[in-house]
């Protein structure tokens, strides 16, 4: 009976979601990469594989945020992979502590190429508040070679969209 | 079936179909993808998205895991050409197909097994961990699932005594009383879940998802790379267009062309496009009201898809 009744209601809430307009709210114009060749390679697909160098998880918070349905990143060809094969590239965030440059390394390895490499966050350009400490490598320019930086702590998704829109060339 | 059909109308079908299930397989999946996220009140990427994504994977690198011997490149392109087989010889948009004599059932459920081995294959070739376990859980999957697809239209086969798909397709479109038959609905029952397991979607598997610890048709494909990716998604998406286009013939025919003709084709082929695109759309609603069952379920929910489809057989044979 209660099942039944959870039921009804998802229906209910489908329909609702059915009548009125998407919860996406409009996205900002996509910013001018400086990756035109990539643009044009990707015509407008763009699947990402997400690094987490040493992150406080601010910057996750907010990738979360670009593929949720308010942002929903997905609708302009842009999405993360569960592998590094799958993927255009690496999305890497916060700064790069020393048990993860080797991963990072080996990640971007996996990735067929070309390869993009796109860091989020203030920390992934100069490690931020981590700078100088013990277990901190440096940042993620030091390890691997970057082709776009989304400055911010943490940048917004709107941001995070328009600079990956920027990349797909959509 | 209704005489001989002209053999360049035959050929004209079956091409009609392999390029039909080709090109539609991709935007099928982008239709599911797009319904889904509407209802969960996304805007969603476009239809023709996949073909984009294919677009861009054909012009990449293509990867070799060091350890992998040469099944793991030939694994793709079996899983596309076992489906496109079917597709040329399966009832879609006429009963008489160039290939339509070797369309059996045995043969069919056979080829796209292969097209599921080869995968299976594939996987364990690979030496990853995820490799070997999504093999494993594919072929646990897929060993109660193929027996129950097969009886279940074996079901089918009994009161058309012909175990050849579009001989089926047409002595159901002469006894239309046969569909509403319990053995049908049974059959239906069965079908309806092989096709879910077959592919891949929910309750079985999630296709939505990359959790690496809950995936089975993924875990098998995560080393491939550029064009080898882009086969295994057209693979598996021309798989579900044949599969969603035969449960619509075998189980509500009307509409496939009888008699050959300019027009006939036409309707017959718009009439298969409307209905493989209902199904993808009921197939995403579905979806997004349902939970993935715990792995050790699926193969109560595969059994009980395997009884019903005994059942059916049964009910064949002592209902004549």
């Amino acid at each position: 009976m209660f099942l039944s009744i959870m039921r009804l209601g998802g229906v209910v809430e489908m329909a609702r979601r059915l009548r009125n307009r998407p919860e996406t709210i409009r996205a900002t114009p996509p910013a001018p990469g400086p990756a035109a060749a990539a643009a044009r390679r990707l015509r407008g697909s763009l699947q990402l594989r997400h690094v987490d160098a040493g992150s406080c998880n601010g910057c996750e918070l907010e990738i979360g945020g670009t593929f949720s349905p308010v942002y929903d990143a997905e609708r302009f060809g842009l999405r993360l992979e569960a592998s590094p094969r799958h993927a255009d590239g690496l999305l890497v965030t916060g700064p790069v502590t020393r048990n993860m440059a080797g991963p990072l390394r080996r990640t971007l390895e996996a990735v067929p190429r070309p390869a993009v490499v796109v860091t989020v966050g203030d920390c992934a350009a100069g490690c931020g508040v981590f700078r100088g400490g013990y277990g901190v490598e440096g940042a993620v320019g030091d390890v691997v070679d970057v082709d776009l930086h989304i400055p911010g702590c943490p940048p917004d998704p709107a941001a995070i969209t328009a600079a990956l829109r920027g990349l797909a060339g959509r | 079936m209704s005489g001989p059909w002209p053999a360049a109308t035959q050929l004209a079908v079956s091409t009609l179909q392999v390029g039909g299930v080709l090109v539609g397989g991709p935007l099928l999946l982008g239709l599911t993808r797009k319904v889904k996220a509407r209802l969960e009140g996304r805007t969603g990427p476009p239809v023709r998205q996949p073909w984009r994504d294919l677009r861009k994977l054909a012009g990449r690198e293509r990867t070799r895991p060091e350890q992998a011997s040469w099944i793991f490149p030939l694994a793709p392109l079996v899983l596309v050409a076992t489906a496109l087989v079917v597709a040329a010889g399966a009832p879609l948009v006429a009963v008489n197909p160039a290939f339509g004599t070797s369309a059996d059932l045995f043969a069919v459920v056979y080829l796209l097994l292969l097209g599921s081995v080869a995968l299976a294959l594939a996987g364990l070739d690979t030496g990853t961990a995820f490799g070997g376990m999504g093999a494993s859980r594919a072929l646990t999957i897929g060993a109660v699932a193929e027996p129950a697809l097969l009886v279940a239209v074996l079901a089918l086969s009994i009161p058309a005594r012909s175990s050849n798909l579009p001989a089926i397709v047409s002595s159901s479109l002469a006894h239309p009383i046969w569909l509403a038959s319990p053995q049908r609905l049974l059959a239906l029952g069965a079908f309806l879940i092989v096709v879910l397991a077959e592919n891949g979607r929910l309750p079985v598997d999630n296709p939505g998802t990359h959790l690496e610890l809950t995936m089975i048709h993924e875990a098998m494909v995560l080393e491939y790379a550029g064009p080898d990716l882009a086969l295994v998604t057209l693979g598996e998406s021309a798989r579900l267009v044949v599969l969603l286009g035969l449960l619509a013939n075998l189980f509500a025919p009307w509409g496939i062309a009888t008699r050959p003709g300019a027009a006939t084709l036409a309707v017959g082929a718009v009439t298969v496009v409307a209905k493989v695109g209902a199904l993808g759309v009921g197939l995403a609603v579905f979806e997004v009201f349902m939970a993935k069952l715990r792995l050790f379920r699926v193969p109560e929910l595969l059994s009980g898809a395997f009884v019903l489809a005994v059942l059916a057989v049964v009910v064949a044979l002592v209902v004549p």
